[in-house]
């Protein structure tokens, strides 16, 4: 820890113990990105599943939303230290994007337009923990944050949650995504504080 | 005084101590600093400032250096931006006596010696003008002959800073300026952003060669620097310097 | 340009204090090529996006990825995949 500077408090925020170590409240919700901000028409919209056998399921704009969709109210944590809690959301689970296809992976690398990847065991986009997300605090989710539509899979870190998504591809075997490779840590559990390789 | 940059060490933070504070404007603080051991640095080089709050929380922030190597002295100009995190603290809270952290010098692209032999051109947009000023300061110290042109984009007269030090210019160094919001009694034109006429009026012909700095906030940058370039000028002979959105 | 057409990014000065921690030398003035489009220029000019504890800097001219640095508490990461080459100035 470095000199404590007199005086000095930073934004408002509380390490309440419902938070997960080393996390601080936010009643914002910064934009954070590794890119510029890409704009996807929702003509050539799609959201494409590709198995581990090259099989692909895909939806375009209008078949996602007309799939039935869940309004979970959920806590983000960003590896940047702010968790913002009691999120809106609406979206389809991947329960229900994932029904219908046939796999033996455990894997999963999930794309998104302009290039960004992020990794995770398929068993963590399962059971309740995942949704594709089109719409954030009761209205149409922006292209800042991810819109037009996101992965959302808040019981990790928030870089876990790939904006703009535009797949998942299912593999055998793990396959490190954008910051995974930089040293961001493979799982990325809040609770067990992994933010970093090693951790 | 180190002319050069420092190399052959990795950079670690270091404590400085704040020995005076000055006001440029009603809102913007020159905070002179004593940093023991400091290596010294060149013109257009930043710090990095690092706060720690008591509960371990802490943020970091970049800060131009103001003013040309002087010892163990080390300057910043600090804007007090309105719901800033870092800004208020440093411009109005830490006091005299009172230890910060900060890395650096860091940055070895955008900077001046005074053994550069072209003329300069300084383009700076608000608070942009802090590491220029640092140019025109070592300039003056050296004792430089360079021909220096500033055009200084500010939103009124108000929020120059060195307002007195740039008045009092003379021997080389041009200044002009250019009102955004609210210009001078008796300005012959109504306030606008800076533009091409600004620029090819107030700058050193391309033909010239001239370095040129352009620094402040990154919509003000980019409309320089291709203004420049438009008119002209090489692209590698003009250095930009962005605030970006990590500001406050 | 409006507020919206501003990217959020910083130029690679921002990279000076991070770099400067691994290197003994500064090397935003190092002269990168971009592995996709082949553009070579100074890390200064680089587009610098912030995602704590990540940077990612970007080409100028075609976005690619050129570098990414994630400084941990005891370890840095960088990620040089995205250039050809540095050639980095050793004379100050």
């Amino acid at each position: 820890m470095g000199i404590v500077s007199p005086g000095f408090h930073g934004r408002p925020r509380s390490a309440a113990a419902s938070l997960p170590p080393g996390q601080y409240l936010t009643e914002d919700f910064p934009v954070l990105s590794a890119g510029p901000t890409p704009r996807v028409p929702l003509d050539r919209w799609e959201f494409v599943i590709t198995t581990e056998t090259g099989q692909e399921h895909r939806w375009t704009w209008p078949e996602l939303l007309a799939l039935p969709s869940e309004t979970p109210t959920v806590d983000l944590h960003c590896v940047t230290k702010w968790s913002k809690l009691a999120t809106t959301w609406q979206g389809v689970p991947l329960d229900t994007l994932l029904a219908g296809v046939e796999t033996a992976s455990d894997y999963a690398l999930v794309h998104s337009y302009g290039g960004y990847t992020t990794n995770l065991p398929l068993e963590d986009l399962l059971d309740g923990q995942a949704w594709v997300a089109y719409r954030y605090d009761g209205a149409d989710l922006t292209p800042e944050h991810g819109g037009p539509a996101r992965l959302l899979v808040p019981h990790l870190y928030l870089w876990k949650s790939a904006k703009w998504v535009r797949g998942i591809q299912l593999l055998h075997d793990d396959e490190p995504g954008f910051w995974e490779t930089a040293g961001y840590h493979e799982y990325g559990d809040p609770w067990r504080e992994q933010r970093y390789q090693g951790d | 005084m180190t002319k050069s940059i420092q190399t052959g060490r990795r950079l670690a933070w270091r404590v400085g101590r704040l020995v005076e504070r000055r006001a440029e404007t009603p809102t913007a603080r020159t905070l002179v600093l004593d940093v023991p051991g400091w290596p010294g640095h060149l013109a257009g080089q930043h710090v990095d400032i690092r706060l720690t709050a008591a509960d371990g929380y802490s943020t970091q922030r970049s800060y131009s250096l103001a003013a040309p190597a002087d010892g163990d002295r080390v300057e910043l100009t600090v804007q007090q931006v309105p719901d800033g995190e870092v800004s208020p603290y440093l411009a109005g809270v830490f006091s005299v006596g009172d230890p910060v952290e900060l890395r650096g010098p860091v940055g070895g692209w955008f900077v001046w010696r005074p053994t550069d032999p072209p003329p300069v051109l300084l383009v700076a947009g608000g608070s942009g003008i802090v590491p220029l000023m640092a140019m025109v300061r070592a300039r003056r110290a050296a004792g430089s002959r360079t021909p220096f042109r500033l055009i200084y984009s500010v939103r009124s007269p108000a929020d120059q800073y060195y307002a007195q030090e740039l008045r009092q210019q003379s021997g080389g160094l041009d200044v002009s300026y250019v009102y955004t919001r609210e210009a001078p009694d008796g300005w012959p034109a109504p306030p606008r952003r800076i533009s091409v006429a600004d620029v090819n009026t107030n700058g050193w012909p391309p033909e010239f060669e001239p370095s040129c700095f352009v620094c402040g906030p990154t919509g003000f940058v980019e409309t320089v620097a291709n203004i420049l370039v438009a008119l002209g000028h090489e692209p590698r002979r003009v250095k930009t310097e962005r605030f970006g959105p990590s500001g406050g | 340009m409006t507020e919206q057409d501003i990217e959020r990014y910083e130029d690679g000065n921002a990279l000076a204090g991070p770099l400067r921690e691994i290197f003994a030398v500064d090397v935003t003035a190092a002269i990168g090529r971009c592995v996709a489009c082949g553009l070579a220029g100074p890390v200064a000019t680089l587009r610098v996006y912030r995602h704590a504890p990540g940077f990612v800097a970007r080409c100028p001219g075609c976005d690619g990825v050129v570098l990414r640095l994630v400084r941990g508490p005891n370890d840095a990461w960088l990620d040089l995949r995205g250039t050809v080459s540095l050639r980095i100035p050793l004379t100050p």
